[in-house]
């Protein structure tokens, strides 16, 4: 068996008493798609940002193709140095609820700016590169634009551009469509779905439950500190094996017909 | 009671104004520079993780906001040469005492600039890789000094108009070279009517200006 892309080993994280999750292990192979469902404050979003590090860890460690790049040393601090935990996040792209583009650069500034900073590129070939990566996500036309001038899915299909740009090899979507109004879920999801086809790994925490059936290998339920139930999402999904899964997709499907 | 304007006496010296005003513009503008990078750095300081360089900072800050510029000019002429083997021109101690200053007051407007930006534009940076100081300097001071820029402005105007207490070590500025002109030709009520004047015009347009970038600079929200 080849070595899993993305290993989280013994992960955990407490925010002063309260305890998130601990021990928490997971394998990403290539091309894995993970859908991770829970209820509301059940430390979904804390489990994705630990994996890049925007919460540092109390315990565990972060191995990417085999190499530790984050490792906690039990005590609130990381082992690791800023060089690594930039390597790891640029290896690791990261989609949030709330957008969080740059308002003060236009479109093709926010996709370019990584390259341009972080890799050193020249700013006409980012921008090149920017222009790519709009286009596949549908808004070629858009680079000039601030994002201030735009919908909320289009904020959105610029923040995945933008994680694309850096060409990671895992991207984390944390509740993407949570915010927008239902009728933009639906170009966010279809970008989604449309790297799902090209075979990308990623890690999508998600409320939409039908979405994460369609699109996810694995689907991992989180509840009581830690991954609660997980498997494909024809055995999660639908035949849930656990009382908290079971209950959790009873309220979620009460008022879906 | 009517009083005679006799401005003419202040016009006669005009080259002896005009001394005084190279001189407070070089003070003003070393004093900006210096007082507002500074302040930055300060600023930094307050928010580092290590302790000593948080503690020295906000010492900084509360000992230069809480003494009065004006002693701070005087005891860096006076005092400080008794302590340090150094020579101290009028000049370095008003630039002290404006630009220390100024920098504390600088720094607590920085801080709170970097401190309204929200935490998500720190992580979106960091989550394509930025180190801290590429973040900081791409991200979050572009965005912060575009919303604190009013509050710059008042403290440029202030350091402008605490140009005139140089005048209290003889540092040849417009206040320095008015009082002169006062007590050569008794004429204190003109001269420091037409001092005042000099201020007005040259302050108010800088500050339309500061109005006008503020206005370009939010086009983007
Ligand atoms: N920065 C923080 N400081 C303190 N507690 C936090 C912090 N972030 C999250 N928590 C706590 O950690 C727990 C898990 O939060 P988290 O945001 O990970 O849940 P979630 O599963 O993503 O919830 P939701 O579905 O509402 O997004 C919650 O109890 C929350 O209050
Ligand atoms: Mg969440």
């Amino acid at each position: 068996m080849s070595e899993p892309l993305l290993r989280l080993g013994g992960l955990g994280k407490s925010f002063g008493t309260n305890l998130v999750f601990s021990g928490v292990d997971l394998d990403v192979m290539p091309g894995d798609r993970i859908a991770i469902l829970g209820a509301s404050g059940s430390g979904k979003s804390t489990l994705l940002r630990c994996i890049n590090a925007l919460e540092t860890p109390d315990e565990g460690l972060v191995k990417i193709n085999g190499t530790p790049l984050l490792k906690a040393d039990g005590k609130g601090r990381l082992r690791s140095t800023e060089r690594d935990l930039c390597a790891l996040r640029q290896r690791v792209g990261m989609v949030f609820q709330q957008f969080n583009l740059f308002p003060h650069m236009t479109v093709a500034g926010n996709v370019a700016e990584g390259l341009v900073t972080v890799r050193g590129m020249s700013s006409g070939k980012a921008l090149e590169r920017a222009q790519a990566e709009l286009e596949r996500v549908g808004l070629g036309d858009k680079g000039d634009a601030y994002p201030s001038r735009l919908s909320g899915g289009q904020k959105q299909r610029v923040a995945i551009a933008r994680a694309l740009a850096m060409d990671p090899e895992i991207l984390l979507f944390d509740e993407p469509t949570s915010a927008l109004d239902p009728a933009l879920v639906g170009e966010v999801l279809g970008v989604i779905e449309q790297l799902a086809n090209e075979g990308r790994t990623m890690i999508l925490v998600t409320h939409e439950i039908g979405f994460a059936y369609h699109v996810a290998t694995r689907v991992v339920f989180v509840a009581e500190h830690g991954i609660y139930e997980t498997g494909t999402p024809e055995e999660v999904l639908k035949h849930p094996a656990r009382p908290l899964t079971q209950q959790f997709l009873a309220d979620h499907q009460r008022f879906q017909f | 009671m009517t009083y005679h304007w006799n401005f003419a006496s202040v016009f006669d010296n005009w080259w002896a104004l005009a001394i005084g005003l190279a001189g407070t513009l070089k003070l003003f503008v070393v004093c900006l520079v210096f007082g507002m990078t500074l302040g930055l750095f300060v600023a930094l300081g307050r928010r580092s993780h290590r302790r000593w360089l948080r503690w020295l900072s906000t010492f900084f800050v509360e000992f230069f906001r809480n003494t009065p510029v004006l002693v701070q000019i005087l005891w860096f002429y006076y005092a400080l040469p008794i302590l340090a083997p150094i020579e101290i021109s009028p000049f370095m101690a008003a630039i002290l005492g404006i630009s220390l200053n100024s920098a504390a007051y600088a720094a607590e407007i920085y801080r709170g600039g970097i401190q309204s930006i929200e935490p998500g534009q720190w992580e979106a940076a960091r989550a394509i890789g930025m180190t801290g100081a590429q973040t900081l300097r791409r991200i979050v001071l572009p965005q912060a000094i575009r919303r604190i820029i009013p509050a710059l402005t008042n403290r440029g105007v202030e350091i402008f108009k605490m140009s005139t207490l140089a005048s209290v070590v003889a540092y040849v500025e417009l206040m320095q070279q008015g009082k002169l002109i006062a007590s050569l030709n008794f004429n204190p009520l003109e001269v420091y009517t037409v001092i005042a004047a000099i201020f007005l015009i040259i302050l108010y347009p800088i500050v339309r200006v500061t109005y006008a970038v503020e206005r370009r600079l939010a086009r983007s929200d």
